[in-house]
């Protein structure tokens, strides 16, 4: 694999220990270095009022307008909003296929949402499982029918809590090729 | 990758074609995008796409008058139409224009994926209809033994090793799993095929009855013997004799057969002069024929001369993949004889039928492919064609948990494996209807 590393770009309220386990985990996963830079983005344009959601599209373009380190790096906004982009009625994250940028949102990914009890441990699981899942698309994966693989793709939290944190043995291989 | 799945979105925003473009691809189909069903059409004049994602409203031709031509074109392709809310009427006409499905934008991630699985289903299985229709070409007639089912495989392989040899064949299997068709296929493949196979239903006949049918008779043999006649030993010189429900025949006939397989020649009922003839036999039961011997019901010698070789035909629920094959074969049976167009099936209607135990086996599912494409009036077999309605109280569903998980499934079929839907229906929220789903085990 090419020398590269990965850029977390916190767009929300997250606690430090919270991000630095998803940077120590995504950095375990990819086998590089995780770095985490403070952007101020401006979420305001990418709402849509009349769907009280975030345009996920919108916020993947302004997290590209940023100047950030080197042209390698792989570059994903961790959110807290509801995202969408205008085909679907909502989605968890969204990555550039084999580009730079990605992002990913926990607002769907709580418990309270779904009327159960909040569960910190669990958000965390799943969050690190959603942005591990994007940065392997901006590293070139698609959609993996492996059941543990983090590549599988799930439309609902069931589907996230069901498979595991890590590439398959095949993702990785593709991985290192590509 | 030549089996990939390619998908053409026809949307005139480009938001749209934007989005679904990087949702497809991460999903791993080869996407195309055009903007307008001009181009669309100019696209696939060049090549086919397994599957036209097509928005109803566009400036210019739109998404109805598009689909026609398409339809015009390749009767098979897959056409979804996309719709806002204020044109689901639009959408519902244009399923009788050929479309496969329609979605309300915006839609749900869980409906998108469900639509595309669903779509690619259907192609998968008429790839696999095709590779399949050349495979089994080598072996002559057998085209009603479809399936690329374990089980029918190996069905396929035994016919196939056992044709060419002159060995007697038991053929097992449940009533209805098409064991005259394995017959059928036996003699087609081998040396007799160009003399006749003659079958005798040995459990219709009374014994005597059952005689003068095997053997024939003499003019004036028994009241009503007014002309002679050939029995069914001497009409299939040469060829092959099937014995259907040979565990049927009594004591006296069994001991009769035996004498003429052992000597190939027989004497006709009320005559006297020795004929010979050159058969091959083989014999269907659905019953245990060893069992019938060692309890002293069937003869033992008997059995041996029969059972040189033994193919067993499994029951359908034991080969549920080939269901699909089976529906899309009958329907194109059934519309061909009937001179109609082309069915397809409602992806619930299917889903109800992999879930049915077929106890009837293949000759039921034949039937009831058969009544709901005459009782049927839409361009789809629906689940309400088929006769699944009383299903709850007829079944040997007793225990509350029984009944739950039997209805649970039923809703979940009703809507199509859609868990929103299902969940807004059963009025429980998603989370409780995957923990009865896991709970009753009824995903596989
Ligand atoms: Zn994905
Ligand atoms: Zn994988």
């Amino acid at each position: 694999m090419i020398h590269q590393d990965i850029i977390l770009v916190p767009c929300g309220h997250f606690e430090k220990r919270f991000l630095e386990t998803i940077a120590r985990r995504v950095g375990f996963e990819f086998n590089c270095p995780v770095n985490t830079v403070e952007v101020r983005i401006e979420l305001g344009d990418a709402y849509d009022p009349g769907r009280r959601q975030y345009n996920a599209d919108k916020l993947l373009k302004a997290l590209s307008s940023l100047v950030l380190a080197n042209n390698s790096s792989k570059i994903i906004g961790l959110f807290d909003v509801d995202l969408f982009i205008p085909i679907l009625t909502y989605i968890f994250g969204q990555a550039q296929l084999s580009g730079r940028y990605a992002i990913a949102s926990a607002y769907r990914l709580k418990n309270e949402r779904y009327g159960m009890k909040s569960d910190d441990v669990l958000l965390q699981e799943r969050f690190i499982k959603e942005v591990i899942h994007e940065l392997g698309h901006t590293m070139g994966l698609v959609h993996c029918y492996n059941p543990v693989c983090v590549m599988r793709s799930g439309t609902y939290l069931e589907d996230i809590d069901q498979k595991g944190s890590t590439r398959c043995y095949a993702c990785r291989k593709i991985t290192q090729v590509l | 990758m030549e089996n990939m799945i390619s998908i053409l979105i026809v949307d005139d925003e480009e938001s749209v074609r934007e989005s679904l473009n990087s949702w497809f691809a991460e999903d791993g189909y080869s996407v195309k995008c055009a903007e307008n069903a001009k181009t669309a059409l100019s696209i696939l004049e060049g090549r086919r796409f397994d599957i036209i994602l097509a928005d109803l409203k566009m400036p210019g031709m739109d998404g109805l008058e598009m689909l026609r031509r398409i339809k015009s074109m390749d009767k098979d392709a897959i056409v979804i139409v996309m719709t806002a809310f204020a044109t689901v009427d639009t959408a519902v006409k244009s399923l009788k224009d050929g479309a496969f499905d329609y979605v309300t934008k915006p839609f749900d991630p869980d409906d998108l994926s469900h639509l595309i699985r669903n779509a690619s289903q259907q192609i998968i299985l008429t790839r696999e209809n095709e590779t399949l229709k050349s495979r089994v070409d080598s072996l002559t007639s057998v085209e009603d033994l479809i399936g690329k089912s374990e089980g029918i495989q190996t069905v396929l392989r035994e016919i196939e090793s056992v044709a060419p040899t002159n060995s007697s064949v038991i053929i097992t299997g449940e009533s209805g799993t098409g064991k005259e068709l394995v017959a059928r296929a036996i003699h087609a493949n081998s040396q007799r095929k160009f003399y006749p196979m003659v079958s005798v239903h040995c459990g219709a006949l009374t014994e005597s009855l059952l005689e003068s049918e095997l053997f024939g008779h003499e003019k004036g043999a028994f009241t009503g013997a007014l002309y002679n006649r050939k029995g069914r030993f001497e009409m299939a010189d040469s060829g092959t004799i099937f014995l259907d429900e040979i565990a049927t025949i009594s004591t006296k006939m069994q001991i009769e057969l035996l004498r003429v397989l052992e000597t190939k020649s027989f004497v006709r009922v009320g005559g006297n002069k020795e004929i010979s003839s050159d058969f091959r036999v083989i014999c269907a039961t659905n019953k245990d024929l060893k069992k019938m011997v060692e309890e002293g019901t069937f003869r033992e010698d008997l059995y041996y001369r029969l059972n040189v070789m033994n193919i067993h035909v499994p029951p359908l629920r034991e080969r549920k993949d080939d269901i699909p094959l089976l529906v899309n074969y009958f329907i194109s049976k059934y519309c061909t004889s009937m001179n109609k167009p082309l069915l397809t099936i409602e992806p619930a209607a299917l889903k109800r039928m992999l879930d049915y135990p077929f106890p009837g086996n293949i000759r039921e599912l034949e039937n009831m492919i058969e009544r709901a494409i005459v009782v049927g009036n839409s361009k789809r077999i629906m689940l309400k064609d088929l006769p699944f309605n009383k299903e709850l109280i007829d079944s040997d569903v007793e225990s509350l948990e029984d009944f739950e998980k039997a209805f649970v499934l039923q809703i979940l079929n009703k809507y199509n494996w859609n868990i929103s839907r299902t969940a807004q229906a059963l009025k429980v929220d998603r989370v409780t209807l995957y923990n009865k789903i896991k709970k009753y085990g009824l995903k596989d």
